[in-house]
């Protein structure tokens, strides 16, 4: 307060100059504060192609409040993964996080990162790298990967550190040339930590699995739907009627095999050779006809090559079933 | 003062260069050994220290964090880890024993470049410009944890220059130049001690600090004074000098309690009498320390 000389008629000068003061302090400051607080609620969308570090909360808006922006996660990254967001950037200044395309998260087992987080902000909690989400891999771009061609690549599935797990072939038929396998890699999110190591090794000019955050990537059933096989499974039988057996009107002495090899002559004996089971049971049922690929791939074909067919000789029929099937009329 | 002198022009002829600059050599050593420490590990692979100033880790076993920025996590509804709030006690501890200003004159990366705008503007002879309010720290301060309560998340450090330009320095500026580029033409051309000594609010929380911090600057020998005035020039928050130098008649000082004083020490470089000295805040009078005949008949209160 400057003076306190009360001027005519109760004029006071300092009292006048210490109360504009004061609303000009407080209005400025309420200025600036409203516009950070506006600013802090843009810095929570955090661009898809920014990762962060394992143990991260999945609210963007927690971990912006827990984090101190500190860089030490970034300086026990022994891989230099991390980095500290700069002015400039799209992520909140000074907070921690990667590019899977410029250098994956390499999931050590010892986990530095979180470790060396002071405030928790990583949760400590986290203690098997498997087990950290930092996002989920999507295989985004069914146009350009080449396993969609037909083409063998399965650098993604390869290069996976949850090997066979996040990351599994699933063989579908190759519609276009009408006789070979597509591969398809599929991500579960089962497993899948997020680690970005398929994305920067895809190998197209630009990825076309990417990792995405995870409330982006995943959907969501709704808890409405049962699914009448698991229900199947968790009641140990059916709960409804089951369905009555197909009846099938075949030539004599042929069965059909529903694996996909159609019409088979029928085993002597009359019982029907049942198909080979997998030699492993595959870890994820395949999406289209045809096993998915397991830990490994060698093991994981065997079922689905045929066994040879019984001599001619062994059966009444000509060795080309169709022609008994087709006999007196054409397709 | 001469007319035509610079402030601590006596005090260079009375005590020599470097007598007369030993504190803000001290405080460019200091500032810069804290900084090379951090830069030593990205820079020379020599870790010493890892972090920065919101939190650091010295020889893998100190951490250090500062206490406004766990005050912000809390205030946006987090517990953060033992390691943190471990830190963020040395921390205060630490500035409740040397002055909590120390920070802004001793470690702050910002304080090197206001004092190089206001410098300039003493040597352009820069005058006047806007007013702040020295109580806008203070709002601003209050709205900080404010802020973060509200948003959830720690809104202040989107924007504020301190923790920035360190971050900056050691991890990569980015956009950072501007901001630092900011605060000099804002000191040099707006306001006098605009930033450091008006507006900024990092500098405000250790200010309450310094209200109670244990070492202070005492103008001990305030009888020598010849009113020269070189104290008041050079200080950053000369608001803080008169009631201790001047205030012996309302039984005021000799001790500059100010929380805003920043223990800089540059009253104590410039003034050829040696009226300053460091001392503690429970000084009462400088005759514990050295006997001054000051030619008045008052019975001087011992030091307690």
């Amino acid at each position: 307060m400057i003076g306190n000389e009360k001027g005519q008629k109760g004029f006071d000068p300092g009292r006048r100059r210490w109360l504009t003061d004061g609303l000009r302090t407080v209005a400025g400051v309420a200025l600036v504060a409203g516009l950070v607080g506006v600013q802090q609620r843009q810095a929570r969308a955090l661009p898809a192609t920014a990762i962060r570090p394992p143990g991260a909360a999945d609210d963007e808006a927690l971990f912006q409040g827990a984090c101190i922006r500190c860089g030490l996660c970034v300086r026990d990254c022994p891989y230099d993964t991390l980095k500290l967001a700069q002015l400039g950037d799209e992520v909140a200044l000074g907070t921690p996080y990667f590019v899977a395309r410029d250098i994956p998260c390499e999931m050590c087992d010892d986990l530095p990162c979180v470790k060396a987080c002071p405030t928790g902000a990583l949760d400590p909690e986290l203690t098997r790298i498997e087990d950290s989400r930092m996002g989920l891999a999507v295989l985004i771009d069914q146009e350009s990967c080449i396993a969609f061609q037909g083409l063998r690549c399965e650098v993604c599935f390869n290069i996976c550190p949850v090997r066979g797990k996040a990351i599994s072939l699933n063989k579908q038929h190759n519609a276009r040339s009408g006789k070979h396998a597509l591969f398809i890699p599929v991500v579960h999110s089962r497993d899948c930590t997020g680690c970005g190591k398929c994305e920067k090794a895809c190998i197209l000019d630009e990825a076309a699995i990417k990792v995405l955050p995870i409330a982006l990537a995943k959907g969501l059933l709704g808890q409405h739907y049962r699914l009448g096989w698991e229900q199947k499974a968790d009641a140990g039988g059916s709960l409804v009627t089951p369905d009555t057996p197909h009846q099938y009107n075949l030539p004599e002495g042929m069965r059909y095999e529903h694996g996909g090899r159609g019409l088979l002559p029928a085993e002597p004996g009359g019982a029907a050779v049942p198909s080979p089971a997998p030699s492993a049971p595959a870890p994820y049922p395949a999406l289209g006809p045809g096993a998915s690929l397991g830990p490994d791939p060698s093991s994981a074909l065997a079922p689905d090559i045929m066994p040879p067919l019984p001599p001619a000789a062994a059966s009444p029929f000509p060795a080309n079933p169709l022609e008994t099937l087709n006999r007196g009329g054409g397709i | 003062m001469k007319p035509g002198d610079r402030p601590g022009a006596e005090a260079i002829r009375r005590k020599g260069w470097f007598v007369a600059h030993r504190w803000l050599l001290a405080r460019r050593l200091s500032q810069l050994v804290i900084l090379g420490l951090f830069l030593a590990g990205p820079w020379l692979g020599i870790w010493i220290v890892k972090g920065n100033l919101a939190s650091s880790l010295t020889l893998e076993v100190l951490p250090l964090t500062d206490p406004l920025l766990l005050l912000q996590v809390l205030a946006s509804g987090q517990m953060p880890a033992a390691t943190a709030v471990t830190g963020a006690a040395i921390v205060l501890v630490f500035y409740l024993l040397v002055g909590g200003r120390v920070y802004c004159s001793w470690v702050c990366p910002v304080n090197p470049i206001t004092d190089a705008a206001e410098w300039l503007r003493c040597r352009l002879g820069i005058k006047g410009g806007a007013r702040f309010s020295d109580q806008t720290r203070n709002w601003l301060l209050g709205a900080i944890p404010l802020l973060a309560a509200v948003s959830g998340g720690l809104a202040w450090e989107l924007v504020n220059p301190v923790s920035m330009v360190y971050r900056g320095l050691v991890f990569g500026m980015g956009l950072a130049w501007g901001v630092l580029v900011a605060i000099f033409l804002l000191d040099l051309f707006v306001g006098r001690r605009a930033w450091c000594g008006h507006l900024c609010p990092v500098g405000a929380f250790y200010g309450l600090l310094g209200g109670v911090a244990l070492v202070r600057v005492g103008a001990l020998r305030r009888e020598r004074c010849d009113d020269c005035l070189d104290c008041f020039a050079v200080c950053p928050e000369h608001q803080v000098i008169k009631p201790a130098l001047k205030g012996a008649d309302q039984g005021l000082g000799p001790v500059i309690l100010s929380g805003h004083c920043t223990n800089c020490g540059r009253c104590i470089d410039v003034c050829g009498r040696e009226v300053f000295a460091f001392t503690t805040r429970f000084t009462r009078s400088a005759h514990k320390i050295r006997p001054v005949n000051t030619g008045d008949n008052h019975p001087q209160e011992v030091s307690s």
